[in-house]
């Protein structure tokens, strides 16, 4: 029961996660960030199963960043996203599958784009403008399905987040009190405060 | 009997030949200094021109290990990548692990390790280089450590590996100063390697790590450190010789 969800514009990308942790009907954290940078220009959020979140995204962090270092040359997100696909694949496979929905976002500094890859539990893939996973996701993208056009600029992108959160506000039956929110454009990741949008 | 074959034999006299042929591969090697400045680390390589058509890019000598941690080394170069890639991994392990980055002297002592199990095991050769490891401690603290192919390991405040080293080591401990600034530590490791090397910046590779990332100064920084310097010594020879001229 989480809400994620992201757009990605033509230079930038904004991602959108509540702060919310429940276990049962106890809501044990209200400040919880599930977003990962894993290179400066690439960020992922990531929700699902609380041990298999944080231990496949960090998994995941601790590769990437591995993999710049060896090469001096980071990974691109096309490149970072298809490598989460192929560990979530080989995992699914095993023994211990891991139950995590993921978002990566970024901007690609050769190309110049930004994109936005959307990634199940099930190691599906669709590189897409705007994306969700979970319940959130039967309010927020009839939202931007009326609302993305490719050529938004960042504001008219914060626009639709602020008409998704509204969505949600009004529809979903658990109220969110906070998300966070994220920007990944040619300057790198960026925090932005809800109320600053 | 020959002691130096098998390199888990010692010598009557309790050497380990291979242990220290090793250490001969590193006396062979490219000088390479390290300074621990206040608040920065400098480390200076010498290396070989590159060839009219080779690409200088693929001959760099030192090596990032991390976000805030490199290493230098002296000795057969194909050697040191692969103990690079082993502590790079052990920098990623000990972040998912530990959830914070490795302090130097944890990877210092990994690699120095990683050096000795070289030395005490059949069917093994030791690695034939010496390194200098350089970054900054989670307490924002610049450190500088040494490892050589016996496995043992030092703190230094300035030192130097390979061709030479006993020259500029000298060198330093006469003009090391302690809580010496960034430029000033700049200044004294291209001081200290044209000591030993005969033609200037390029046959020289810096790398500067301060509290707020790193860099590697191009040939033409280094240029101007070389004129500052040679500047300096020109002045300081100007002085002498009008003293004398007074003095007679």
């Amino acid at each position: 029961m989480d809400a994620q969800f992201a757009i990605a514009g033509k230079s930038f990308a904004i991602s959108v996660t509540d702060k919310g942790v429940a276990h049962s009907i106890v809501k044990m954290k209200h400040n919880a960030d599930k977003t990962y940078e894993l290179t400066p220009h690439t960020l992922m959020s990531v929700t699902g199963v609380p041990g298999d979140t944080s231990n496949f995204s960090e998994y995941i962090q601790g590769n990437v960043r591995l993999y710049g270092i060896r090469n001096s040359q980071n990974l691109s997100p096309s490149e970072t996203a298809s490598f989460i696909r192929g560990e979530l694949a080989n995992a699914l496979r095993s023994r211990r599958p891991k139950q995590v929905n993921m978002l990566v976002m970024g901007y690609d500094k050769n190309t110049k784009e930004s994109s936005l890859y959307w990634i199940d539990y099930l190691s599906a893939i669709a590189k897409i403008p705007y994306a969700a996973h979970g319940h959130c996701s039967y309010f927020v993208l009839s939202v931007m399905d009326r609302e993305y056009n490719p050529d938004i600029t960042l504001e008219q992108g914060f626009e639709i987040i602020k008409k998704c959160i509204a969505a949600v506000k009004m529809r979903f039956p658990i109220n969110f009190s906070d998300y966070t929110i994220k920007v990944v454009d040619s300057d790198g990741v960026r925090e932005v405060e809800m109320a600053d949008i | 009997m020959s002691y130096d074959r098998a390199l888990t034999v010692f010598s009557p006299d309790g050497h380990l030949f291979q242990v220290e042929y090793a250490q001969e591969a590193v006396r062979k090697g490219t000088c390479t200094v390290g300074i621990c400045g206040k608040d920065s680390v400098v480390l200076g390589v010498e290396k070989k021109a590159a060839l009219k058509l080779q690409d200088s890019r693929t001959m760099r000598k030192i090596h990032q290990l991390d976000q805030h941690m490199f290493i230098a080394s002296a000795g057969l170069v194909a050697d040191a990548r692969v103990l690079v890639d082993m502590a790079r991994v052990e920098c990623q392990n000990h972040r998912l692990t530990i959830e914070d980055p490795p302090t130097v002297e944890f990877i210092t002592h990994y690699v120095a390790s990683i050096q000795q199990r070289y030395t005490q095991s059949g069917g093994r050769r030791p690695f034939g280089i010496s390194t200098l490891i350089v970054g900054f401690d989670p307490d924002n603290m610049p450190k500088l450590f040494q490892t050589d192919p016996s496995g043992i390991y030092y703190q230094w405040k300035a030192n130097s590996i390979g061709r030479n080293s006993q020259t500029v080591r000298e060198y330093l401990e006469k003009h090391y100063t302690d809580d010496i600034g960034e430029g000033d530590a700049i200044k004294l490791a291209v001081k200290s390697l044209l000591e030993v090397v005969q033609t200037g910046a390029k046959n020289i590779e810096l790398l500067v790590i301060t509290k707020s990332g790193s860099r590697t100064p191009g040939a033409d920084e280094i240029e101007e450190v070389i004129k500052t310097i040679e500047a300096e010594k020109a002045e300081e020879a100007d002085r002498r010789s009008s003293r004398r001229t007074a003095q007679t």
